[in-house]
């Protein structure tokens, strides 16, 4: 029998009042696979990540984590909400999610904002918990700033720290949202680091990302968005060297 | 020690009537002001239209006025509600609007409209990347509100609280117009039949501004408290 796929989205579509944001995209992952989103702003690659947790609720289309359909109905005014609460909100615990810009519960330590989650919604003892934080601070080289609240931090720390809280759900499949995008240059590389050794480990992960060189190098599966839809798709051997598009041939050519 | 002529017992009890008053205020003024912000944040245009009445009306009208309006008005609706439900079910219902319940009433809702407005901007400080992030992480929404909303909340809030309270602490004295035997009206009548203003008033200022001071102390406590992991700029 085939493993279940973490996450398939069917046909996505989100339109905000008259404009339509998202045209229909669809993406299946496997186990381990690393999804490299990429594309011009207002390409509708961030919408599509923030509707894969409803964080957005898409305005058509279907998304099913581990085989489990999120369930939607139609409101009053006619609009497409999740029949569900309680459910999305087992599922977004199943798909953590680093933005781009950290949001670190700010009046929390780094300990603090990692063990919230686990223990309040996915009941994990608080003693185990921070046994798992402990771990994952080691992972992403932070351990020694445990006890330092965000603000205390450089941006790649607090990103790291992020990334941390993420791994501590230990969940399905990992949402990046331009985790690098708010960093100053010398602190990408910190970040982009503890992302690769992710992907070596066989984490899912789904990032949505500008650096070009992470996609080509670390993904297993590379979208190109433009205009709400999926302009070149396929391994990054395939969408960088020998795209079909010429939209993808253009963003890839030198800027000056 | 000054010698408070036998008026000393009195004008304690006076002040425990002055404290009882504004905390009881104060908490009826949070629990309205809560009410109030989160209406006025709310999608609902009843909700936004009620809220936005209240404070409009409470702001605009003297803390007197509305203090006399409560008082006489309130008696005279326990009157004719005591009449009605009388002459129309038979059920024999009354109280006594006494000064206190009014003075309640009064400063609670007046100093409720203005809590309103201090929550309400305390609550859309709070950066939306912070609810964000508790939502994607399968927060419901009551454990939104209650672990990162109310605590970021509170840091905008509490020193426009600080603000509200010591003047809600300063309008108790209000109360003694309708005849409620606080520290104040226990000093009027004093100086009066003593004929020493100074003698009595003097004493009860002081007691004010030591609350006012004390609770500053407290804030300011508390401030720094819910302002931990800010760093302060440079």
């Amino acid at each position: 029998m085939a493993e279940t796929a973490p996450l398939i989205c069917r046909d996505i579509h989100k339109t905000f009042d008259q404009l339509e944001v998202l045209k229909g995209i669809s993406l299946e992952t496997r186990k381990g696979d690393v999804v490299s989103l990429i594309g011009s702003s207002g390409s509708g690659k961030s919408t599509f990540l923030r509707c894969i947790n409803m964080l957005e609720t898409p305005t058509s289309g279907d998304i099913i984590v581990h085989g489990d359909p999120i369930r939607f109905t139609t409101n009053r005014k006619g609009e497409r909400v999740p029949a569900d609460n309680r459910q999305v909100e087992l599922i977004r615990a199943r798909l953590s999610m680093v933005f781009q810009s950290f949001n670190l519960w700010s009046h929390m330590t780094v300990m603090e904002n990692i063990i919230e989650a686990p223990v309040h919604v996915l009941k994990v003892p608080k003693k185990e918990a921070i046994e798992r934080a402990e771990a994952y601070l080691n992972k992403v080289g932070i351990y020694e700033r445990k006890d330092y609240y965000p603000a205390q931090m450089s941006g790649g720390q607090q990103q790291r720290a992020a990334i941390a809280r993420a791994l501590a759900m230990e969940p399905e499949v990992m949402l990046f949202d331009e985790p690098t995008s708010a960093l100053d240059p010398e602190l990408v590389g910190e970040v982009l680091r503890v992302m690769q050794n992710l992907a070596e480990e066989g984490r899912t992960m789904i990032v949505v990302t500008h650096e070009m060189s992470f996609a080509r190098d670390v993904s297993t599966q590379v979208l190109f968005l433009h205009q709400g839809v999926i302009e070149e798709q396929g391994t990054p051997d395939k969408v960088f060297d020998n795209p079909d598009s010429e939209r993808m041939r253009q963003f890839l050519a030198p800027k000056f | 020690m000054i010698d408070l002529k036998g008026y000393g017992p009195a004008l304690l009890e006076g002040a425990v009537v002055t404290i009882e008053l504004a905390f009881l205020s104060l908490t009826l003024a949070v629990i309205l002001g809560l009410i109030g912000a989160s209406a006025k944040l709310s999608k609902s245009r009843v909700a936004i239209g009620v809220a936005t009445t209240y404070t409009t009306l409470i702001r605009g009208v003297p803390d007197l006025v509305m203090m006399l309006l409560f008082y006489y008005g309130g008696q005279v609706a326990v009157n004719n509600l005591s009449d009605y439900l009388y002459d129309a079910h038979g059920v024999d219902f009354f109280f006594q609007f006494d000064p206190f319940i009014a003075g309640v009433l009064t400063i609670g809702l007046i100093f409720g409209a203005y809590m309103a407005e201090t929550f309400r901007g305390a609550f859309l400080a709070v950066e939306s990347g912070q609810i964000e992030a508790a939502r994607a992480y399968g927060f419901s929404r009551w454990r939104t509100f209650h672990r990162i909303i109310f605590p970021q909340m509170l840091r905008h809030a509490l020193p426009g609280i600080g603000n509200n309270w010591q003047v809600l602490l300063k309008t108790t004295a209000l109360v003694s117009i309708i005849g409620l035997t606080d520290m104040v009206r226990v000093a009027e009548e004093a100086a009066k039949a003593e004929r020493m203003p100074f003698h009595f008033f003097i004493p009860v200022a002081f007691v004010y501004l030591s609350l006012t001071a004390g609770s500053e102390l407290f804030i300011k406590w508390l401030t720094k408290r819910a302002n931990v992991g800010v760093v302060q700029g440079t």
